[in-house]
């Protein structure tokens, strides 16, 4: 066995397997975050949730999802059918192969590649594609605002998002994932992870998160009230559920990149237990849980007042931040004048 | 054939069929994907050379930002599409000799390509060795030490660029009603609110 998967054909059999793992990974928690998120909205509005299919309703997305599959696809008269069907498929693509490069722990990762939050950023960057070719094919008022709207918010959002990450980068002094989490690794547990160092812009990236994840309260592309279901009002059954499921993917990688770039990702939280991919993916259900609350709770925003917020407060602040952890890095140094809070590249021996 | 051969023209003919279908495609909306399409097409390309950082940096400028402009442009005009269609054989012939020319230039100047040895010594004395360091870090060592004030320059130009859209763009009207966030904020009860007690049978 050795000897066939040392060859060509035996590797590429390798990657192939742990794409699908990967892949699979995603697919099924992708039941329970729906799963989850109908829950916990249901417990705050004193509601049951689903709880008819499955034992404790668990089942409740796979007839969802069955369901969708079995019903025919419509597609409207005026409609530029190619880009109509590739909208969904485009967005439920780019946010899976977003989660090559996330790195589960030190070794459960697909790719580490050293522009990993590059890679991310680009994909991130694609995503609204899907929503701009949807909202265009649908040849339709209510889906052309919404796509505007969302391509609008969007975008934004990536700015803030790209200057909160670069705060980040000038820490670690690496693109790479794997490096950025080892960086937060230390003796003092969870007051090593950049939540500590990096704080105002935790509570940015969760809001940005949100907005760019058009996430209530920012979920305005389909804001039901004034555009019915935004992007999405033409679509039906499998279309409209590889939408649903790139946005509940896109939410999760959120929720992943969040874990990585501010708590550590595998990294335990008290010294002394041992790290890994456990830690990972309660971190990530934990900030699921926190949007699923955001959801739950905050009414939503109007539509100037979401671009006011994105683009006259978090950029600036963001922006400031740089400008902010710079000194700080460069205070710190290679002697870590500041205990290395802020300045965590690996130092040259011979230096 | 290896892999990379194979990637190789997979990404070269991607991006020249795409880019072809660009001028091709009738429906501009169309164009613009196909363009997007040949940028990736191009990045690939980048990967495959080991340049990965410039391959992420096109995905996220000119796909992610660039091509997102076109596209807003372009879903918002009118277009007729049957005039664009007769368009197009009308100016057939003129763009094909504009870019037969084009050829013939682009041919005599590769024929006649020369690089002074200065050049040459400075394009390769700055490059770290592959297994060194990675092209990120190796970009930036240099972009921000040697190259420093030529990089500072060009985000000037493009800051002034900037400043240029915004002032042709940005214009104050009075006649309308803003939202002052601010004051909104601090608004409280006592000064928003007043509470009257109306007795039945009475208005206010």
């Amino acid at each position: 066995m050795d000897g066939f998967f040392a060859t060509n054909l035996g590797t590429l059999v390798i990657v192939i397997a742990q794409c699908l793992l990967v892949t699979a990974f995603v697919m099924i928690s992708l039941l329970f975050l729906v799963y989850g998120d109908r829950k916990i909205w249901g417990a705050v509005q004193m509601r049951r949730g689903p709880n008819v299919v499955g034992p404790w309703g668990l089942l409740q997305t796979v007839a969802d999802a069955a369901k969708y599959v079995f019903k025919e696809v419509l597609i409207p008269a005026g409609a530029d059918k190619t880009v109509f069907l590739m909208a969904p498929l485009a967005s439920f693509v780019l946010a899976l192969i977003a989660w090559a490069v996330i790195p589960f722990s030190e070794d459960m990762v697909l790719a580490n590649l050293n522009v990993a939050v590059l890679y991310i950023f680009a994909i991130g960057s694609l995503e609204v594609y899907g929503v701009i070719m949807g909202g265009w094919a649908s040849n339709s008022k209510y889906p052309f605002l919404g796509s505007l709207r969302s391509a609008a918010q969007m975008i934004s959002y990536e700015v803030s998002i790209g200057f909160i990450i670069i705060g980040i980068i000038i820490s670690t002094g690496s693109l790479s994932l794997v490096d950025i989490v080892k960086a937060q690794e230390g003796n003092w547990g969870l007051f090593n992870w950049y939540w500590l160092p990096h704080f105002p812009m935790v509570f940015l990236f969760f809001i940005s998160a949100l907005a760019e994840t058009n996430r209530p309260p920012f979920d305005l592309p389909e804001a039901e009230s004034e555009l019915v279901a935004g992007y999405q009002v033409e679509y039906s059954s499998t279309p409209f559920l590889l939408f649903m499921a790139g946005e509940y993917i896109a939410i999760w990688l959120m929720c992943a990149l969040t874990s990585i770039f501010f708590f550590g990702g595998w990294l335990s939280p008290i010294p002394g237990i041992p790290d890994g991919a456990l830690w990972m993916l309660l971190k990530m259900s934990f900030f699921f849980f926190l949007f699923a609350m955001v959801k739950a709770i905050v009414p939503r925003y109007r539509y100037d007042q979401l671009m006011r917020i994105g683009w006259k407060v978090f950029l600036p602040l963001s922006l400031i931040w740089v400008v902010v952890v710079s000194i700080l890095a460069f205070t710190d140094g290679d002697e870590r004048n500041l205990g290395g809070m802020w300045a965590r590249w690996e130092v040259e021996a011979s230096n | 054939m290896t892999v990379t051969a194979m990637a190789f023209y997979l990404f070269a003919l991607t991006g020249v069929g795409s880019g072809l279908l660009v001028v091709v495609a009738r429906n501009p909306v169309h164009s613009v994907l196909w363009l997007i399409l040949s940028f990736f097409s191009a990045a690939g390309l980048f990967v495959l050379m080991g340049a990965e950082f410039v391959a992420m940096l096109l995905a996220i400028v000119y796909v992610g930002a660039v091509a997102v402009l076109f596209l807003f442009v372009v879903m918002m005009l009118d277009v007729d599409f049957a005039e664009l269609k007769g368009g197009m054989q009308r100016y057939m012939p003129l763009g094909l000799l504009i870019g037969l020319i084009l050829l013939i230039e682009l041919g005599l100047v590769y024929g006649h390509w020369n690089v002074a040895d200065s050049a040459q010594a400075l394009r390769q004395s700055p490059t770290p060795a592959i297994e060194d360091t990675h092209n990120t870090l190796a970009l930036g060592q240099l972009i921000y030490t040697d190259y420093i004030y030529l990089f500072q320059a060009s985000g000037l130009i493009l800051l002034v660029a900037m400043i240029g859209a915004i002032v042709l763009t940005l214009r104050h009207r009075d006649d309308i009603k803003r939202q002052n966030v601010i004051q909104q904020m601090h608004r409280d009860p006592a000064v928003a609110m007043e509470l009257k007690d109306i007795k039945p049978g009475q208005g206010l």
